[in-house]
């Protein structure tokens, strides 16, 4: 098969560039070697869309940061993705770490980002439940919460629909430099492309490898976090920081835009790049900082514990370049924390300044920057939803109770430009088992829908990947 | 907006029984609203025996014992929605239902009793170590599975929690050919009830592990062992005991917890657990609300839920004639031993004799049960045991009940 442009990876970087390319007469392919998109850090993050402040001057994290976070609400209209900038706190109660919070400040204030400190006595009419130990804030109005699983899954239908060709299940396996081209090898397939954009995330340095030496490599760390159900009574209205450290940002607590609330991430060494395993000794400590910034978080209505894998590069930044041999094979490595913040930047500079040096961009007069929208039931009135059960009675079919999610939902998934190929899938773009029951009722309904939409056995259909079966065996006719 | 005088929002063994008992009072206008295709609640799945041997003498499977109400319910005309789940309810008792023929429509109700059952703790809700992988489940999902949809979950079965549903799934799945290594509790006593301890672990030689816990699972995908660890009396994890257990399924048995979440912008007055407080018609705060079944608390065996169903229906039907006159009530105290009591509070006059419900925190022998009246002894009942997993009733007399109303429950011992 023969391309212009072939993207490695699906994560939010690959959906982005692949989005950005759609907006040209190209022939793009994503590979993507797991069965959905944003499988890896792009689906276990913090979900926010970060001011700018924090990264260091003169780097791309600082760069694409400050150029990607304004971008979020034309795009997050267009492509029907939650989006509000509920602005951030963060906070300081040693005397280090106020230096540190007015250095921040400082810093940020340079990069024109819009920042405000809060003195102690000022500090409870932004939270209420605010530490009395906390002794100076900074108030970024223009950090936003997201809903982080259908930013990258919105942003690939639209490309799709807009004739990126996307192969899931699918890795790579070789790439061969031919004369001007690539010929790249998967496990199923080969491809001769003009470009290659290595989005592979955490194993960007892999993929990297194929084509040449590099001098950088990524350091997989693992960040645990918690999510609290959206049914307590709000304890928290901004996202909260602590003062920054050098291990980071450190722990936050924060709402979601599904209306729970998020805490972590610890930063530890991962043992490997899916090393996503949880432990209790990091939870405990993630709880005991948190507390120290919030009083009274509700753990007791935890729902979820999950780890994510950071693409921590040896280089401590983004690598947003073409590769030193091969002008041709451009790398978009080492994306961590702030890479969904600065994903919509990093995309435009690849397409504007990488690569249409290489191939000719003309527009593609067909592109449609809008997805067909999302019908969300539990925001219907009931005069919507009483017109809407008429025309299509599934959306009467209630599926799960905790998040309110219809059968007409899932339905509609299966028409969509992305194939819905697990349980987890499903989850992910409608929310449904994320609440209190974790899909302990809703869960079966769903492994039977989507065993009739693939016409597959039940004991064939996944929680996510292949092997991860939900039942083993049929025990009667 | 239409009005009813008494929706039941869930029609399991609860909201069935206290429509027939409320019928029975002379309701006419009742509507059950039941989320899923049919009438029972969760012992459509139980297909296990046990159930009626209180309300009919009788060892009943989930679904026979179902069929007794459901024929009733179908006799008695008694309206109801299957399909149809609730969305919203307000203070005003305007209750929002949803479903595919009617979309969605709101009631008028005068009463309300909310019997919407529970639902079981999650691998989310317990710090379980290690990777995210399939082949965890909750025993009721795998029972669900096996039983409605005819699937094993797995071959090679650890169990963490020794709740019942566990029990019971333990010698299920060994019934079709699974393989159950153990069940593994982290209390030092089991959460089920004894008689599924003997006849579904030890007739089948399972071992049940006290003390101990699951410490972290293993596997790539999907679950390939698990790491059992003993704990000491504080539940801390004693660092060496570690041994791991190769297995493809880690069903969790850790525990029911009401379901009352459309309740929570109600701000219904709540107990010291964060459990939504009744008085003794399982009366919320409020007036005209009343739970029973497994969303009030969790049961043993469900003919404590009929009776409990019943008492609820009793209520709404004395709050649908206004009957009820008082509005003081007094909390209901107890001690240490105890880990709640229902009711909560009880209202000041008492139309009839009462119930208290309890459960122990802890394994005690040799215990008298001592509810007192102020500091009037009213009863003192014998016990060569009490277990918290097996729920304690006693009935006070109305006519010993003296006012002011003010009761506690003791637990004594020699």
């Amino acid at each position: 098969m023969k391309c212009d442009v072939l993207v490695i990876g699906c994560g939010v970087i690959g959906a982005s560039i692949a989005r950005e390319l759609s907006r040209y007469k190209v022939s793009t392919i994503v590979i993507e070697k797991n069965n959905d998109v944003g499988e890896g850090a792009s689906g276990a993050n913090s979900a926010i869309i970060h001011s700018g402040y924090d990264p260091k001057p003169h780097t791309l994290k600082q760069k694409f940061n400050v150029l990607g976070n304004p971008m979020f609400d034309q795009l997050c209209e267009e492509i029907d993705v939650p989006f509000k900038r509920i602005g951030s706190l963060t906070v300081a109660s040693s005397k280090e770490e106020i230096k540190e919070l007015k250095k921040s400040y400082k810093q940020g204030r340079s990069y024109k980002v819009p920042l405000t400190l809060v003195t102690q006595k000022k500090l409870s009419s932004y939270e209420e439940n605010i530490s009395s130990d906390v002794k100076l804030g900074m108030f970024a109005p223009t950090c936003g919460i997201i809903d982080p699983f259908n930013f990258v899954n919105h942003l690939i239908e639209n490309a799709v629909d807009n004739g990126v060709i996307l192969h899931l299940d699918e890795e790579v396996i070789k790439i061969d430099s031919l004369k001007s081209e690539f010929k790249v090898i998967t496990n199923k397939d080969s491809y001769v492309a003009k470009v290659v954009i290595n989005c592979a995330g955490i194993y960007s340095d892999k993929i990297a490898f194929m084509v040449e030496d590099i001098s950088w490599s990524i350091e997989p760390r693992r960040g645990q976090y918690y999510v609290i159900d959206h049914l307590v009574s709000p304890f928290v209205n901004h996202t909260v920081f602590p003062a920054p450290s050098k291990v980071g940002k450190g722990i936050l607590v924060s709402p979601t835009s599904a209306g729970d609330y998020i805490v972590g991430p610890s930063n530890e060494d991962a043992t490997d790049k899916d090393d996503v395993t949880t432990n209790i000794d990091s939870g405990m400590a993630i709880k005991q900082k948190a507390s120290q910034m919030i009083n009274n978080i509700p753990f007791r209505d935890e729902v979820r514990v999950f780890s994510g894998i950071r693409a921590h590069s040896s280089t401590d930044d983004f690598i947003i370049e073409p590769s030193k041999s091969h002008p041709n094979f451009i790398n978009c490595g080492g994306i961590e924390s702030p890479g969904l913040s600065s994903s919509p930047a990093i995309a435009q500079y690849v397409v504007n300044e990488l690569v249409s040096p290489l191939i000719t961009l003309e527009k593609n007069p067909s592109f449609n920057p809008r997805i067909r929208p999302y019908v969300r039931v539990k925001d219907l009135t009931s005069e919507q939803v009483c017109e809407l059960v008429k025309k299509d009675p599934h959306y009467g079919v209630m599926v799960c109770n905790c998040e309110k999610v219809t059968l007409g939902e899932i339905l509609d998934l299966y028409k969509r430009s992305i194939p819905i190929n697990s349980v987890k899938a499903i989850k992910r773009r409608l929310y449904l088992g994320m609440g209190k029951c974790q899909g302990g009722f809703c869960l079966p309904k769903v492994v039977k829908s989507l065993s009739e939409y693939l016409d597959k056995d039940l004991n064939e259909i996944v929680y996510d990947s292949p092997s991860s079966y939900i039942v083993k065996e049929k025990i009667k006719l | 907006m239409r009005e009813v005088d008494l929706v039941i929002i869930g029609g399991g063994s609860a909201g069935l029984s206290s429509a027939l008992e409320a019928k029975k009072q002379g309701i006419e206008s009742i509507l059950i609203l039941e989320k899923e295709d049919k009438l029972g609640g969760i012992l459509n799945q139980c297909i296990h025996t046990g159930f009626g041997l209180i309300e009919f003498k009788e060892e009943l499977s989930g679904p026979e014992f179902l069929d007794r109400f459901i024929t009733k319910i179908k006799q008695e005309g008694i309206e109801y929605r299957v399909n149809t789940t609730v969305s919203d309810i307000t203070k005003e008792k305007v209750v929002t239902y949803f479903n595919s023929e009617e979309g969605q429509v709101s009631v008028k109700a005068k009463a309300i009793i909310y019997s919407a059952g529970c639902y079981e703790r999650s691998a989310g809700q317990i710090e379980l170590g290690g990777p995210r992988l399939s082949g965890i489940i909750t025993a009721g999902s795998a029972q669900k599975y096996l039983n409605i949809y005819g699937y094993l979950v797995g071959r090679k079965i650890v169990i963490l929690g020794s709740g019942d549903i566990g029990l019971i799934m333990a010698r299920r799945m060994t019934l079709e050919g699974a393989k159950v290594e153990c069940v593994c509790e982290i209390m030092p006593y089991c959460n089920g009830l004894n008689r599924n301890v003997v006849q579904c672990l030890e007739d089948f030689n399972i071992p049940l592990y006290l003390s101990t816990t699951v410490k972290e699972v293993k596997g790539k995908d999907h679950v390939e062992s698990v790491i059992l660890v003993d704990v000491d009396g504080h539940q801390n994890q004693i660092l060496g005991t570690e041994r791991e257990i190769k297995c493809d399924t880690l069903l969790l048995s850790v525990g029911l917890i009401p379901y009352v979440g459309l309740l929570e912008k109600l701000d219904l007055e709540k107990d010291k657990r964060g459990q939504i407080s009744v008085n003794q018609y399982n009366e919320t705060s409020l007036k005209g609300l009343f739970l029973c079944g497994n969303c009030l608390h969790v049961h043993d065996i469900v003919d404590y839920v009929v009776q409990e169903a019943r008492s609820s229906a009793v209520g709404a039907t004395l709050y649908l004639k206004n009957e009820i006159q008082d509005e003081e009530s007094s909390s209901v105290i107890y001690d240490s031993n105890i880990s709640y009591v229902i009711p909560q509070k009880v209202l000041a006059s008492l139309l009839s004799d009462i119930t208290l419900k309890f459960r122990v925190r802890a394994n005690i022998r040799d215990a008298y049960v001592c509810v007192y009246n102020n500091d009037k002894l009213l009863k003192r009942e014998y016990h060569t045991g009490l277990i918290p997993s097996e729920m304690v009733m006693t009935t006070i007399k109305k006519e010993k009940v003296k006012p002011p109303i003010n009761l506690s429950v003791r637990i004594e011992t020699k």
